[in-house]
């Protein structure tokens, strides 16, 4: 699939929270705002993930939310690329042993999701940045050039 | 023709928010524009603490219980350390105390800005929500230079403290509190004088003083409708004892009791101040002395494995009263009972009087303003109890309604 030269630019990114402790999601609108400011490269969160290039997965995705996490993975247009945040979405970290507890999202998601993974807990702005700038690489290679 | 009937809409909002906050859902029923009815269904975010909790050691439960919220990680870690202590009969230093207080109020400040900017975006004023989340960052790196982290700091152990404030922190600690007072004129400037934020938040979402009784609201959500309620006064915990503090209602300050969303953006405010004034006291008063009361580990694990008995923690976090309750079993070395009772859970039912008779376009400030540690406005669908017709309302349509109301608001203002 090739993309059009616009669509490198702007990165819209949809934040889903699966049951995450806000720590990730705190620190997720921390990185929109003035300090670390990531709209003045054009990212941006969005308020619907028909929008979205970028899913941003928080949370250890507990069995009430997996079937809506699924349902919003389906609704977004592809190509795109899943960012899981935290320690607790990559592993289900100090969360492991719940009955509660459905994931990690990387073992319900389809095999051929482009998943990138951002750890800590919670994760640090700098890093959410870093994070959505591997998928803005591989969007871009998806475009075919060398630019 | 199918002759009309009066009949009500119904609104579910949630569970999934596109910005912040966590799942969670709220059924509204709609007269036109007016909500005759709420009720909230949580449980989307239940990932099983207390179950989990009930199976590890005391010691591996801290990093687990300061989990169970990020924004108010100091307040869980506080009360499970302190329910613990309280079991295993254990006192914590004097030290550890003050350098408590003043983590746990460095965390008021921090969940009081974070609380204004999404205020000032729920009604429109996203200049206001990156201004208060620019001067949030200041004490975040408060927080980072003393812990170690912005977030989940593990302060906390049973019997003190791991890390201390020491001398030469203090200054750091002084230039941020000087910070925030030279920008409190602004702030309040900008949440109680400006008349476009007035006519949005007063005499919406009013809880009256009766209903905040019968209901049992805790925190900043009844204490603007002037109830006197407040743990730090009431039954001091940490160093509050050594302190002299007030009940911060707006009747203190020359403003009515209302219990509307301006009263609570008031208090919030005004708490501001008060964490200030605690902290610099706590820093000026800090004795000297040990960071822990147990600093020889086998000792403690020893303790938690070999006596047993029940214990309460209590504290005033930044939302109300919040409570764990903790039973350890002689011979065993895992948590017997662990109960936690967040300040939501009380503040959840303040909602239906609040809702009541206000507009759709109010629902985000007014859900915001118990500053719930959940709230999710991403997808709102409207169903026609007869027909049965779904229309689905996504959180920005929601979100822009309440900015034009702001708008309508603004320009009736001007003529």
């Amino acid at each position: 699939m090739k993309l059009s030269k616009t669509f490198d630019k702007a990165l819209w990114v949809f934040h889903i929270n699966s049951g995450s402790c806000n720590a990730c999601d705190i620190e997720i609108v921390a990185a929109v705002t003035p300090r670390y400011d990531t709209e003045r490269f054009g990212i941006k969160l969005v308020g619907s993930p028909r929008h979205a290039d970028v899913l941003l997965f928080t949370g250890p995705v507990t069995t009430k939310m997996k079937d809506r996490v699924l349902r919003v993975y389906e609704q977004t247009p592809d190509p795109k690329v899943v960012l899981v945040t935290g320690n607790c979405a990559d592993t289900t970290g100090v969360y492991f042993d719940s009955y509660a507890i459905e994931g990690p999202i990387d073992t319900l998601l389809p095999e051929d999701a482009h998943i990138i993974y951002v750890n800590g807990c919670p994760v640090r702005p700098e890093n959410i940045i870093n994070g959505v700038k591997e998928a803005w690489l591989y969007l871009e290679e998806l475009r075919g050039d060398d630019k | 023709m199918k002759e009309k009937e009066e009949t009500t809409y119904e609104v579910p909002i949630g569970p999934i928010h596109p910005a912040l906050k966590e799942p969670f859902l709220i059924k509204f029923k709609l007269d036109g524009e007016e909500i005759v009815d709420a009720e909230a269904r949580p449980g989307m975010n239940h990932r099983g603490i207390e179950f989990m909790g009930m199976h590890r050691n005391p010691m591996k439960v801290i990093p687990l219980s300061e989990r169970i919220c990020g924004i108010c990680s100091i307040v869980h870690q506080h009360m499970f350390t302190t329910a613990t202590e309280h079991a295993l009969g254990i006192e914590p230093t004097n030290r550890a105390r003050y350098i408590r207080t003043i983590m746990c109020e460095l965390e008021r400040i921090h969940s009081h800005i974070l609380w204004a900017g999404v205020a000032a975006h729920e009604i429109g004023f996203d200049t206001h929500l990156h201004f208060t989340w620019k001067i949030r960052e200041k004490v975040m790196d408060l927080l980072e230079y003393i812990a170690g982290n912005r977030v989940n700091y593990s302060m906390w152990t049973f019997g003190g403290v791991r890390r201390d404030i020491t001398s030469d922190m203090y200054p750091k600690v002084f230039e941020t509190l000087k910070y925030y007072e030279d920008l409190y004129e602004k702030l309040e400037d900008i949440f109680l004088d400006d008349p476009s934020i007035k006519m949005r938040t007063q005499d919406v979402g009013v809880l009256t003083k009766e209903d905040a009784l019968a209901l049992c609201g805790v925190g900043p959500t009844v204490r603007a409708s002037g109830v006197k309620k407040d743990v730090r006064i009431d039954q001091p915990y940490a160093a509050y004892g050594d302190l002299d503090l007030d009940y911060v209602i707006p009747s203190r300050y020359g403003f009515e009791n209302k219990g509307d969303v301006f009263s609570k953006t008031l208090v919030r405010l005004k708490e501001l101040l008060q964490s200030i004034e605690i902290i610099k006291t706590c820093v000026e008063q800090m004795p000297e002395g040990e960071m822990t009361s147990e600093p020889k580990k086998a000792a403690l694990f020893n303790k938690l494995e070999k006596r047993s008995g029940e214990g309460i923690g209590r504290i005033e976090a930044p939302r109300g009263e919040a409570i764990h309750y903790v039973r350890l079993v002689e011979g065993r070395s895992d948590i017997d009972c662990w109960k936690i009772r967040a300040s939501t859970y009380n503040n959840l039912a303040t909602y239906r009087p609040m809702f009541m008779g206000e507009q759709i376009a109010d629902i985000p400030i007014i859900a915001a303003c118990i500053d719930p540690c959940i709230g999710c406005m991403d997808r709102a669908e409207i169903i026609d109890v007869d027909s049965g017709e779904v229309e689905t309302y996504t959180k920005e349509e929601l979100h822009e309604l309440s900015v034009k109301k702001t708008e309508r608001i603004k320009n009736r203002g001007i003529k």
